[in-house]
């Protein structure tokens, strides 16, 4: 049967009929979709784990007990899930263990573009790299086979183009007849004191060198010769773009990109009169073809930052004689530039604005973390200064109070989603209260992983199976930390929340402030209720425009109407959250009774 | 069949409903026998961002991304959103757009104004430019919410894919219930 799927869903598909037992990630875009259809086979135990770290222990938990196993994870998640990673490169595995790692070029939902094609030649791993569902599918298949025949995890890199892009697929049955999982005492391969690891890491440079003389005659690794004036090394996405703009050139497209089949490049290359690697972001490929001694050219006039595409690709070459750019600039090009932008928003409704609001309004120096919060960056709340990664936020407080003045100090707070939290807030917090730092911690704690689609956390009493799950209970964990002054707070009663954070804020000690209203994505009945919606009453607006300050986006500035101008509430975007009704001074905003 | 790829380009904000559109449009394309391939971005710029999907169709189609400057239908839900995505139409491409204007957060908070007369510059440039009620042909329907469905039918007009496979993909994907609302929708908007 033939299907449309997502790369992600490819990819679930693949795990199926590849016999996975266990499946587990930590929600993070362009992956996140991999696990959420991978429920859909009952015969896969798949689980979110509270950070990639976890994730991977799990499933080389899993694998030491003989199960094939599946983590995915997005490209900064391999940084959190590293320390398991290289050191199960060197204990290697029982069952099939494949990590999907979902790169970022061009950063659409990312903090940073890593290329973690790096990561497989530092943790010395095969990586797979398939350039459309059809292959993520497939791929998923081998990178379990070779991690068998070869006793190793595999990485199985995908960039948001493969993930988030589908195209037809021919679905087959799950594999029968894999050995059962047992417990099997296997100590000096998988207990990596010195002296095991010793033994270990010349059998993981042997692995290695045997890999890459089968690459050359891998069939993922295949050259197709066309014209033979130029040939072409690339991979994934790129190979479909170099196929669209030069259709009739030879290429080499790679599906092993770690180790790379040398011999197979050295033949390719003396096929072809000029050659070139299409890659996006490093050179990866490129300046291991420059160590084998062969004239190639890629990143001499390709870009390293961002994407790639069709039209990048063919103006890169254009720039150095090769091709022609498209003759005119695009007929509607002079229309669009002048256009007002669409930045992503808070939700109207959203549990944090009130939050952002009030920290605004303090003055507060805010560092930030990852998720549907960190818009709270932009105008017209501006309230973060800070946003790295994962837990962040906790530290960057911790180190400001350290060396800032005394009056300063009481400016600082750290701002951090639930699932953020637990996936790696609390070691944070922990040195917080453990280093005596003086300062407050919000938790928002919508009950989700919001950004990433609503995804099931510690705390909001579900598994991804949807089976009902403890709650983890955050004011309870905070003062097991030794937090002091934990305080739970509505964070649409804008006059507690201003106050609470005021007081802790001043406070000279470290404190936690937990904001209890969920998320209003989230369809699980009962959990987020709408309020009695508000209505501007236009003979009482003055038209002082302070709650657009909030940047709702159920209130819009009607310029034309009243003396200045009037907002207008729709009533088909407000929740009756309230907030704006709060901090309308001229009692203008009513509530539906 | 040629060697011939079409390039549809869904655009409009996070949460109008583009990503099941285009769903709809490659399941018709496949049922039809073609290759497809598809491409959007999914995450933060689904927050009421711009959004925009890209639906490929052809006997064998390469990358899933349509080439700058190469749409042959630019399928807008909403008009700012439309007038954006112009520049990846090629020359006399053609434009079907909901009549639609959702204000962005600047215009919200009276910092900017929605542009002016945006139906009539996209008209200027793009003689083969259909401006659709979404909403009015859905409450025909009998449903404001089968707008999209409305909107598809306008679009596929102008592809040539048998109505069949229209139906049978809508059948596919639109919950039972729904259905005779969104064929109804569908078959308004086919008949512009």
């Amino acid at each position: 049967m033939k299907e449309i799927l997502s790369g992600n869903e490819a990819i679930a598909r693949g795990a199926y009929e590849a016999g996975v037992m266990v499946a587990t990630a930590y929600p993070g875009t362009p992956s996140t979709e991999i696990l959420e259809n991978i429920i859909r086979y009952n015969e896969v135990d798949a689980s979110w784990s509270p950070n990639e770290k976890v994730a991977l222990e799990v499933a080389m938990g899993a694998s030491f007990a003989g199960a094939r196993t599946l983590v995915a994870m997005k490209h900064v998640g391999v940084n959190v899930a590293a320390d398991p990673l290289f050191t199960l490169s060197y204990t290697g595995i029982k069952g099939g263990l494949v990590l999907v790692t979902a790169d970022d070029p061009e950063m659409h939902s990312s903090q940073n573009e890593q290329d973690n094609r790096n990561y497989a030649k530092f943790a010395k791993v095969p990586m797979l790299e398939p350039a459309d569902s059809r292959e993520c599918k497939e791929f998923t298949r081998l990178a379990l086979e070779l991690s068998e025949a070869y006793d190793t995890p595999v990485m199985l890199r995908t960039t948001t183009r493969i993930s988030h892009s589908k195209s037809i697929v021919e679905l087959e049955n799950r594999v029968s007849g894999l050995p059962a999982p047992a417990l099997v005492s296997n100590a000096a391969k998988q207990v990596m004191l010195p002296t095991n690891a010793k033994v270990r890491h010349p059998l993981v440079e042997a692995r290695m060198a045997k890999l890459a003389e089968a690459a050359n005659s891998m069939a993922v690794n295949r050259m197709e010769m066309r014209d033979t004036a130029m040939g072409i090394i690339t991979s994934g996405v790129c190979y479909q773009y170099v196929r669209e703009v030069f259709p009739n050139v030879s290429t080499l497209k790679l599906g092993l990109v770690n180790p790379l089949p040398l011999s197979l490049i050295r033949d390719f290359a003396a096929k072809v009169d000029r050659l070139f690697v299409v890659e996006e972001l490093d050179p990866c490929i490129e300046e291991q073809v420059k160590a084998l001694g062969i004239p190639v050219s890629g990143k001499d006039f390709l870009p390293l930052c961002g994407e790639l595409s069709p039209g990048r690709i063919r103006a890169a070459f254009a720039s150095i004689g090769v091709g022609t750019e498209k003759a005119s600039m695009p007929v509607g090009e002079a229309l669009a530039p002048t256009l007002p932008g669409r930045p992503p928003n808070m939700c109207p409704g959203c549990p944090h604005r009130g939050v952002f609001y009030a920290l605004n309004r303090l003055k507060a120096y805010v560092t930030g973390d990852i998720g549907c919060y960190t818009l709270g960056f932009l105008p017209p709340l501006s309230s973060m200064e800070t946003c790295v990664c994962m837990g962040a936020s906790i530290g960057n407080a911790t180190g400001a109070v350290k060396v800032v003045p005394e009056e300063e100090k009481r400016k600082v707070v750290a701002v951090i989603g639930d699932s953020t939290f637990f996936h790696s807030g609390v070691t944070g917090l922990m040195d917080m209260v453990y280093n005596k730092a003086p300062s407050t911690v919000v938790i928002l704690d919508n009950r989700i992983t919001a950004m990433t689609g609503r995804q099931d956390n510690p705390a909001s009493g579900y598994t991804l199976m949807n089976e009902p799950a403890h709650k983890v209970d955050i004011p309870l964990l905070c003062s097991s930390l030794g937090v002091k002054h934990v305080r739970v707070v509505n964070p649409y009663d804008l006059e507690e929340t201003k106050q609470a954070l005021k007081e802790e804020m001043e406070r000279p000690e470290t404190s936690v402030i937990i904001t209890d209203k969920p998320c209003v994505l989230i369809k699980r009945e009962g959990v987020f209720q709408r309020g009695p919606l508000c209505s501007v009453d236009v003979e009482a607006c003055i038209g002082c425009r302070a709650c657009l300050g909030l940047g709702c986006p159920a209130i819009q500035w009607r310029p034309a109407e009243g003396k200045k101008g009037v907002p207008f509430i729709d009533a088909g975007l407000c929740t009756g959250c309230d907030v704006c009704r709060q901090l309308c001074t001229f009692n203008a905003i009513r509530r539906a009774q | 069949m040629s060697d011939k790829v079409t390039n549809l380009l869904l655009v409009g904000v996070g949460g109008q409903g583009i990503l099941l559109a285009s769903e709809i449009l490659s399941e018709t394309f496949m049922l039809a026998g073609f290759d497809v391939k598809k491409s959007e971005i999914h995450g933060m710029s689904q927050r009421g961002g711009s959004v925009v999907s890209h639906v490929r169709y052809g006997r064998e189609v390469f990358s899933p991304i349509v080439p700058e400057g190469e749409g042959d239908i630019l399928f807008g839900f909403e008009l700012m959103e439309t007038c954006r995505y112009l520049p990846l139409l090629k020359p006399g491409g053609t434009v079907v757009a909901n009549d639609l204007r959702i204000p962005p957060p600047s215009v919200l908070m009276g910092k900017d104004v929605y542009p002016e007369g945006i139906a009539d510059r996209i008209g200027a440039e793009f003689p083969d430019f259909l401006l659709v009620d979404g909403q009015k042909l859905a409450m025909e329907a009998g449903n404001p919410r089968a707008a999209n469905t409305a909107l598809l039918g306008a679009v596929s007009r102008r592809l040539d894919v048998a109505e069949d496979y229209w139906l049978q993909a809508l059948e596919k994907m639109v919950p039972r219930k729904a259905l005779e609302v969104n064929r109804k929708a569908f078959l308004l908007g086919r008949g512009l």
